[in-house]
Formats: C-alpha cells, structure tokens, sequence
C-alpha cells in the first residue's frame, strides 16, 4: 500500500502518480455520447442543445448515437407510458458498462402534468437508476447542461 | 535542405549497414528494417486518427457556426484522448444469437486491409515501404476487399439492419469501383506506368488534374462513395438503419471500424495527391512533408462536402454510378486513348 507521504515524496521529485480508475473516470467523464431517445418538446430542447447557439460539442457530448451499443448515457426526455416502458427497459440493458441515467424533464422526473393518467407511469426513476435529475417542462439546454456537468462531477468522483 | 530532403532514406541506409556491420546477413538486416518501418506506419496512422477525429468535430463544429469540442487542453486537442480511453474501458458486449467467430474477426479484418493500404504509398522520394511496379492495382484491389469486412460484420451481427447496411455497402462499393478504375486507368494511360513513384515522376512539369480534369472529378466522387462518407454513408445511415453494419458493435471493436475508415481516408486522400496533385513534388520543403500537406488539404474538402450535403436515396445512388459515371468514365477514356495515339 501506498503512503499519502509517499505520494507527496514523489510529486516533489516532479513524478506523478494517479489509478488507473482516475484515468478511466476522466476519459469516461468528457465523453458521454448520449443516445437518441425523446419524445416531443425536451427532444426539442436537446436538438437546440446541439446547434450553433448552445453547441454541446463544446464539452464533447455531441456524440448521439442511435444504437444502444454504443451509447453511454441514455436521456430519458419525457414521459414514459406503460406501453414503451419495456422498450425504454430494454435500451437501457442492451448499453455496454459503465452506462448512466438522465432524466430530462418533469414527465420524466415525476410524470409530470400527465402523473394522474392511466398511462403515464410516475418518473423513469421506477424502473430505472437515475444518476442526475433536470427539471424543467422543457428545461432550457442550459439546464440540461448543468445537468450533464453535474453528471461529469459525479463520474469524477467529486459529488 | 539537402539533409532534410533524404533524412529518412539516409536514417534507413544507416540502419541497414550498422546491422551489416554488427555480423547480420544482408536479408536479416532488410527484413529488420521492413519491420521498422511496418512500426512507423502504425504509430503514423494511430497519431493521424486522432487528429483527424479531433479535426473533424471541429471542422464540423465550425461549418455549422458551432466552437467545437473546446473544453479540454487548448482547443479540444484532448477530446479523441477522452474517448479513446472511455472505448478501450467499455463493455464489451458479443451477442448471443451472432456467429461468434465472423463477429469477432470483421473489425480486424477491416483495419489490417486500411493498413495495408500504405505498403505502396510513397511518402517522399524513395520513400514507399515496397515500391510494387503495380502499385495502383495493388492499391485498389486490397482497398475493396474492405467490403468483405463489411459484409462479416453485417452477417456476423445476425441484426436485420446490420445486413441491410452490409448490403448496401456491398452494392456501392461494387457499382463504384468500377468508376473509380477507369478514372485512374486515364492517369495510368498518361503516365504509362502503374508504380506510384513513377506517375509522381511523370507530373514533374503539369499536374494530372490539369490534363485530366473529368477524371479528377470522377474519381473524387467515386472516391467519397468508397470511403462511405457523406454524402453517400448509405451503409452507415443512422436514421434509417441505426449504425448500418456496427449496429451491434460496442467499445473498442466499433472503435476499430471506425478508426479503420478514417485510415481508408487518409490512404485514399494521399493516393488522390499522388495520382492528380504531384504527390511528394513540392518547391522549399522536403518531399516528405509534401503528401501529407496535400493529403490534409484533401482530406478537408472530403470534411467539407460530408458537412455540407444531404445524404442521396439508394437508388439515386445506384443510378448515378451506373448511369452518369461510368459512361462519363468510358467516354474521357476513349478520349484520352484517342488523343495520346495521335500525339505519339
């Protein structure tokens, strides 16, 4: 085992020494690509989210990619029906390790306006791990943004 | 100047005869030397791919009035780092319903034959790793096996879109090899020659592009169909067919296609600057440095038109080869056979 003194000794003499899980978590961290999933006004806001005003591709997410396969992050924007809950289910399982969870709005936070349906099921967090929660009814890409550097900090260990 | 131009040939010369002098067979020493430069592809290729990559979000970012990936290091240069590190620590996910073996050796297969692309490219005077006097065919005929890839990959998945897209590359790539020989064929006819050095030699006092300006245009066009980018990523057309042939792949095998198809672009754009833009010729700097600036150039217009245009339907697609390119190729062939028997 490694002594914190031990540590510093070494950074004195110009050697810096980090874990292969701090190297992971910073590639993993700057690079979120999130996969294509939406279901009408939050999708809206992401789209912005991606174009020359608010420009995602500044902190690297602009990566959308529509199979799962490839994704690591899945945006739940919006409400979740009974009826697309196993599809919903079902693309979360099929993302490769380490994936997260966000949910994107209040339909996808609580159900919002529609909680009360027959249909609607009250927030993806009931089926779903949900690591950062935006709300918003859309929230603003700005909101979305904090949301998903607020994701960034808890990948790195720092929340 | 005189050193910086053969640095390399010399740095080679050098590395065969102390191996000569340390009591090593002339053979050993070459086949040494072989495996030295077959190393400094590899490590040429990987830097390359990740500027390019980092290159083309930005590129991308700047078309469309966007800043690009700019939070890590001084311009993003970090941003392909992240991600490569975040590919190499996914998981890695094999199906259980695909044909395991053809599943695992398609990406494989796909980067060796973009690898082997660059045996005949010849950096700089002097400078092909093998310089094959049938260097254009060798070229073309490895760079379309590309497509067998492709269709292991689709069929492996066992995933109605990956087939769809393996079959759609196989169509393309089929219907627009034939352009693309036949505009290199007018090149060839010119030059008289199909080593790669010599048709360099041969543009010592005019650019091909000049002479055969129809051909560039054609080859340029089934080029970008070749290299499955836009406007022609059919294979890969994400709205319709999820990723194409890599729809079940995850981590570093899906990183492995795509690393693959940026070294296929950067092969084919030094084999656009050889065989119409004088490869290695340049005034000032040293020949080496030459392909890869004219390469770069290149490769930003290919940047520039998947940025800029709309993915074509299929069937467009099928009928421009068949239907506007090849008779186009045929016609500046016969043309350009007519002109040069008569100027002999």
């Amino acid at each position: 085992m490694v002594l914190d003194h031990d540590v510093r000794m070494l950074e004195k003499n110009n050697i810096i020494v980090t874990t292969l899980e701090k190297i992971w978590n910073w590639g993993r961290a700057h690079s979120f690509w999130p996969l294509s999933y939406g279901c009408n006004c939050c999708p809206i806001e992401m789209m912005a989210s991606g174009a020359a005003r608010f420009d995602i591709a500044r902190y690297g997410y602009e990566v959308f990619r529509a199979s799962p396969r490839q994704a690591d992050l899945l945006i739940v924007a919006g409400p979740v029906t009974v009826k697309m809950k196993p599809v919903v289910q079902r693309v979360y399982l099929q993302m490769p390790e380490p994936k997260w969870v966000l949910a994107m709005g209040n339909c996808a936070i609580s159900g919002g306006p529609f909680k009360d349906g027959y249909s609607v099921l009250p927030g993806c967090d009931t089926f779903l791990p949900v690591d950062v929660y935006v709300p918003g009814c859309p929230p603003r890409p700005e909101a979305l943004f904090h949301g998903l550097l607020e994701l960034k900090a808890k990948v790195l260990g720092q929340r | 100047m005189k050193g910086a131009e053969t640095f390399f040939v010399d740095l080679a010369r050098a590395i065969v005869n102390g191996l000569e002098n340390m009591g090593m067979s002339a053979l050993g020493a070459e086949i040494i030397l072989l495996i030295i430069k077959f190393a400094c592809i590899a490590g040429i290729v990987t830097v390359n791919i990740i500027i390019l990559i980092w290159l083309e979000r930005k590129i991308s970012g700047f078309i469309q009035l966007r800043l690009g990936p700019n939070r890590l290091g001084p311009w993003g240069v970090f941003q392909t780092i992240a991600d490569a590190i975040k590919l190499l620590t996914k998981e890695d996910i094999i199906p259980s319903q695909t044909d395991k073996i053809i599943f695992r050796t398609a990406p494989i297969v796909f980067i060796i034959i973009s690898l082997m692309l660059y045996v005949v490219l010849p950096f700089g005077d002097g400078m092909a790793i093998v310089d094959l006097n049938l260097g254009v065919l060798y070229f073309i005929s490895v760079g379309s096996l590309g497509t067998i890839a492709l269709l292991m990959a689709g069929w492996g998945s066992n995933n109605k879109w990956s087939l769809l897209g393996a079959m759609r590359s196989v169509a393309q790539m089929i219907s627009y090899e034939i352009p693309l020989v036949f505009s290199l064929l007018a090149v060839v006819m010119i030059a008289g020659s199909l080593n790669m050095s010599d048709i360099v030699n041969a543009q010592d006092k005019i650019w091909f592009v000049f002479l055969q300006p129809v051909a560039f245009i054609t080859y340029f066009i089934a080029a970008t169909a070749e290299l499955n980018r836009g406007p022609f990523d059919m294979p890969e057309a994400e709205q319709e067919l999820t990723a194409g042939a890599y729809t079940e792949y995850s981590g570093m095998r899906w990183a492995l296609f795509f690393l693959a198809e940026y070294t296929n672009l950067f092969a084919v754009s030094a084999l656009t600057a050889i065989m119409f833009f004088g490869g290695f010729k340049g005034p000032f700097l040293p020949s080496w440095l030459w392909l890869p600036i004219k390469a770069y150039i290149i490769m930003l217009v290919f940047f520039w038109l998947k940025w800029t245009l709309p993915r074509i339907r299929m069937d467009h697609l099928m009928a421009f080869s068949w239907k506007v390119l090849i008779p186009v190729t045929l016609a500046n062939l016969v043309v350009t056979g007519c002109v040069l028997h008569f100027l002999k």
